[in-house]
């Protein structure tokens, strides 16, 4: 069960406060909250938000965490639905100083620690990237050489998240990262340049033969069409993490 | 008593029958999918169901004869724990009452177990009395791969976690033995009307 430990205590919800926002596209924003009260996480675990209204009524969604388990904060990235209810709150509405209320952490299958090893293959599409990001940033907090793979599909490079800090992670030992920009590409882009699919998932390896732990995040049919090509090039299905989700928000 | 969250007022209920929708969920249109590892595809030539453990006698149905078993249509609401709730859903299959009747056993408890790997576990109390059933076909079409199909099993008083799709057999088992989520933090009954999402509910 991915190395967590089963201890089943009950898991409560938390009144976070919100420290910081940071717009990362157009679209998503980063929400940093104090992490006062807050149990920890593996990589890869997401939590349970619930918004209260006046009038009593709630809504309830789950977002994956950003931040890894080492970090001083517990972030969220959240990707406005423009037709959504909970999203479009977070995304526009919330700002530093305000309480959030959440629920975890949640999720035992699709974490990743250290101790669990590698080498690691990473494949996220769009907002897919969030988990993915939380096992980066543990891999860089515990400064490990664990051969990692990341591919990551965007719309373009404006819409990536955390671009900049992923830019600055280049040079880690052990880490490659290859980008595709599925709609618009800098004038001087050289990376890919259409859907992931298997000749690309080859090329970025590792290769079966070294028995990659696997972990793929995205939109449903994103995560259908890579985990069905990771089956063809011979990947073994239980090493295939995935977790994927749909445009309700 | 939860804090109201400043500037949160919802959007405008939907034209739903709120004693429909269990706390904390939310209805949608769509379909959303949700599964640990990819797709698995066995062809129906393959393809068999599998009724054993502690019981007096074991079954298996290969796809044809499977078929050949009395089938009902009906329409239930469904309820994930990732807080999509979809109404109205209309199902064709076989009720677990006609797949048991003539199982004979003390076992109190059944693994489903599936392509694919994953299990999750139920009490034969909650797959009895026209509650459970193994569907093949979802709104008058086959249920397609990505939905569990070709078989999976279909427990709507549950959340849907328990709905084990790409189904392959029943184990009866004397204890409760947690499946693949019930041992990774989700609740081990899984009510969605008494929000039994995680351990500890």
């Amino acid at each position: 069960m991915g190395g967590l430990t089963p201890t089943r205590a009950p898991i409560r919800w938390h009144e976070l406060t919100v420290v910081e926002i940071i717009a990362e596209s157009d679209h998503a924003k980063t929400i940093v909250l104090d992490r006062s009260g807050w149990p920890g996480h593996v990589a890869g675990q997401h939590l349970d938000v619930r918004l209260t209204a006046e009038d009593g009524y709630q809504a309830e969604r789950s977002y994956s965490i950003a931040s890894a388990p080492e970090d001083a904060h517990l972030a969220l990235t959240v990707e406005r639905i423009d037709d959504g209810e909970v999203s479009p709150y977070l995304a526009v509405e919330l700002r530093q100083g305000d309480q959030l209320e959440v629920r975890g952490p949640i999720g035992g299958h699709f974490t990743w620690r250290v101790e669990n090893g590698g080498p690691l293959l990473l494949v996220a599409g769009g907002s897919g990237l969030v988990p993915l990001m939380a096992m980066l940033r543990h891999r860089a907090a515990r400064k490990t050489t664990i051969d990692t793979r990341l591919l990551a599909s965007s719309r373009s490079w404006e819409d990536l998240l955390y671009r900049e800090e992923l830019t600055r992670m280049l040079g880690e030992e052990g880490l490659t990262m290859q980008f595709t920009l599925t709609r618009s590409r800098p004038p001087d882009w050289s990376g890919f340049d259409r859907r992931v699919d298997a000749e690309m998932l080859t090329l970025i390896g590792p290769r079966v033969s070294e028995r990659p732990r696997i972990f793929v995040c995205g939109p449903t049919p994103f995560v259908e069409s890579v985990a069905d090509a990771l089956v063809d090039i011979g990947h073994p299905p239980s090493a295939i993490h995935t977790e994927r989700f749909g445009p309700s928000g | 008593m939860a804090p109201i969250s400043r500037g949160f007022h919802g959007r405008p209920r939907r034209d739903v029958d709120p004693a429909r929708v269990p706390p904390g969920q939310y209805v949608v249109n769509d379909f959303p999918v949700l599964s640990a590892g990819p797709t698995p595809r066995t062809p129906l030539e393959q393809w068999s169901f599998a009724i054993g453990g502690e019981i007096a006698a074991k079954s298996t149905w290969t796809w044809e004869q499977f078929l050949a078993l009395p089938a009902e249509t009906f329409t239930v609401d469904i309820h994930c724990v990732t807080k999509w709730s979809k109404l109205g859903t209309r199902w064709t299959g076989v009720s677990l009452d006609t797949l048991l009747e003539s199982v004979e056993t003390e076992a109190g408890y059944v693994t489903a177990w599936c392509d694919g790997g994953y299990t999750t576990n139920l009490s034969l109390k909650d797959l009895s009395a026209g509650r459970a059933w193994i569907v093949y076909d979802f709104d008058g079409q086959p249920l397609e791969a990505e939905h569990g199909g070709p078989a999976r099993l279909l427990v709507p008083h549950l959340y849907f976690w328990k709905s084990a799709k790409w189904v392959r057999g029943l184990t009866f088992t004397a204890e409760d033995e947690p499946g693949f989520w019930e041992q990774a933090g989700y609740n081990n009954h899984g009510d969605p009307w008494k929000e039994e999402r995680y351990w500890g509910d």
